[in-house]
């Protein structure tokens, strides 16, 4: 095996592209755990961790770009206020251990159906960097998950940053675990209202063969929050809205029955999750307004 | 491959480092420094908690190549002078004895790390803050009263001193 250490992203993209079967170590809170359990051998590790850039963000033209490296411990600490759904989905990962190591240029990689910044990104309308020797390019995140654990990155190609749209509007995150720490999602809801376009991003997380976009729940409450303005004049959602939505995320889903809990729990969870998160969503959200 | 690193101040080096290798294993079994413990070797337990450059890490979840030029800072590097000649330990190691927060002893060390940086950071942690900081570690044996007790009573120390 290969230890590869580029100190730059030219550096690790030079060797992506001469060396495509290298595999690209973050935090390694997944590719450690498959080495030490001996499930992959890779030819050769790629370290992303001496890269500085992939460790900042920055803000500008109403997007925050967060470097793929940037662990979560420093997206709570650094990015509450103006990615709030983000840094939500950043406190529920693991442990201090773990956030103080995994990214979410990881969580991406790895593609997990479970990971927690999928539903995020995908409510947010965030796009992810990806970058290869032929250049860079911007992936939408709704593009991005083909598979389980499938993506839309070449072989060449790394991911170095998520944009994700600062919308200065509340957003929630929510999921179900078997206790606060150290869980891996039973199921995941994400909200974003984005009142400058007059739409609403929802996406569920663990309930699917990818993370997914609740289309159909997205395009219900736009409609109703169109009628009788309600974005400026913010009121309470009538109760069979809220729960209209809930049944369109739930709807959304594919889920399967597995150790960590059935297909019909799970689409039960995702509609309770989706009323609530769309209720404290809202509220805030009547708070700032009205 | 050759790793070289910083480990509790000293420069240290050791060959032959497998690359698939963790900072554990090279903690553990090759620079003679078996106060972090292996239990799970999935980031679970935290029982392998070091700090590296500051922050707390499950030292089984990190590449040793990953270490290479960075600062590690073990269970064996909080004790600020020797204790077998009576030097004091760390006021977290002293309040983990004082409250009895030890049994079998094996989640300790990853327990004490996980603590010292807690009680570094937060002068007056809550409780809801001790719980939040120990969530990664797993103890079998105490039931985790003790654990609070203690960390509780370091925290009341380091504050005092
Ligand atoms: C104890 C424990 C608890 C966990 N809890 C959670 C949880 O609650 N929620 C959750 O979502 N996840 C959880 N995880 C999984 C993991 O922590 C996350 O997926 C994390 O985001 C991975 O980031 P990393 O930097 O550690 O990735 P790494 O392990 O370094 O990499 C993960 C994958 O992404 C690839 N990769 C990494 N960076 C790049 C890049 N820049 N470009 C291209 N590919 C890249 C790697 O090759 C690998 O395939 C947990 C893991 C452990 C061990
Ligand atoms: S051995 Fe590292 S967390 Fe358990
Ligand atoms: S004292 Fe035995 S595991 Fe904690």
């Amino acid at each position: 095996m290969d230890f590869l250490r580029p100190d730059t992203v030219a550096e690790a993209l030079a060797l992506k592209a001469e060396r495509p079967e290298a595999v690209p170590i973050a935090g390694g809170t997944d590719v450690m755990v498959e080495l030490n359990f001996d499930r992959r051998r890779p030819a050769a590790l790629l370290d992303l961790t001496r890269i500085a850039e992939l460790r900042e963000w920055s803000a500008g033209d109403g997007v925050v770009r967060v470097g793929a490296g940037v662990p979560y411990a420093r997206i709570i600490t650094e990015l509450g206020d103006r990615l709030p759904g983000l840094a939500m989905a950043a406190r529920t990962v693991g442990s201090p251990q773990i956030r103080n190591r995994g990214t979410v240029g990881g969580n991406l990689g790895a593609a997990s159906p479970a990971g927690d910044a999928h539903p995020v990104l995908l409510a947010a309308g965030a796009s992810v960097e990806v970058a290869s020797t032929r250049g860079r390019r911007l992936v939408p995140a709704t593009d991005f998950y083909l598979g389980v654990k499938r993506t839309a990155l070449a072989p060449d190609e790394l991911i170095t940053a998520v944009h994700v749209p600062e919308t200065g509007a509340p957003q929630q995150f929510s999921k179900v675990g078997t206790r606060n720490a150290m869980v891996i999602a039973v199921c995941s809801f994400a909200i974003a209202l984005h009142p400058a376009q007059g739409r609403v991003g929802a996406a569920v997380g663990s309930a699917a063969p990818t993370p997914r976009r609740a289309a159909d729940a997205e395009a219900f409450l736009a409609g109703e929050l169109a009628d009788g303005d309600r974005w400026a004049s913010p009121r309470p959602l009538p109760d069979p809205v809220v729960r209209r939505f809930g049944e369109l995320v739930a709807s959304a889903a594919s889920p399967i029955d597995d150790v960590r809990g059935s297909a019909a729990y799970r689409r039960h969870a995702l509609s309770v999750l989706a009323r609530r998160a769309l209720g404290w969503a809202w509220r805030d959200y009547t708070g700032e307004v009205g | 491959m050759r790793v070289r690193l910083t480990v509790n101040g000293e420069q240290r080096h050791a060959d032959d480092v497998w690359e698939g290798e963790s900072l554990l294993f090279l903690l553990r079994e090759r620079l003679g420094l078996p106060g972090s413990k292996n239990a799970c070797e999935q980031g679970e337990c935290g029982s392998c908690t070091v700090y590296l450059d500051g922050l707390p890490v499950c030292a089984c979840l990190v590449a040793a190549g990953q270490a290479q030029d960075r600062e590690v800072r073990t269970v064996e590097g909080l004790a600020t002078g020797d204790p077998a000649r009576g030097d004091r330990l760390d006021p977290v190691q002293e309040a983990f004895l004082a409250a009895g927060a030890v049994q079998c002893g094996f989640c300790t060390p990853g327990l004490v790390v996980a603590a010292h940086d807690l009680v570094e950071r937060v002068p007056h942690p809550t409780d809801r803050e001790i719980r939040e900081a120990l969530a990664g570690n797993l103890c079998r044996c105490t039931g985790y009263e003790a654990i609070l007790a203690a960390v509780r009573l370091a925290a009341r120390w380091k504050a005092g001193r």
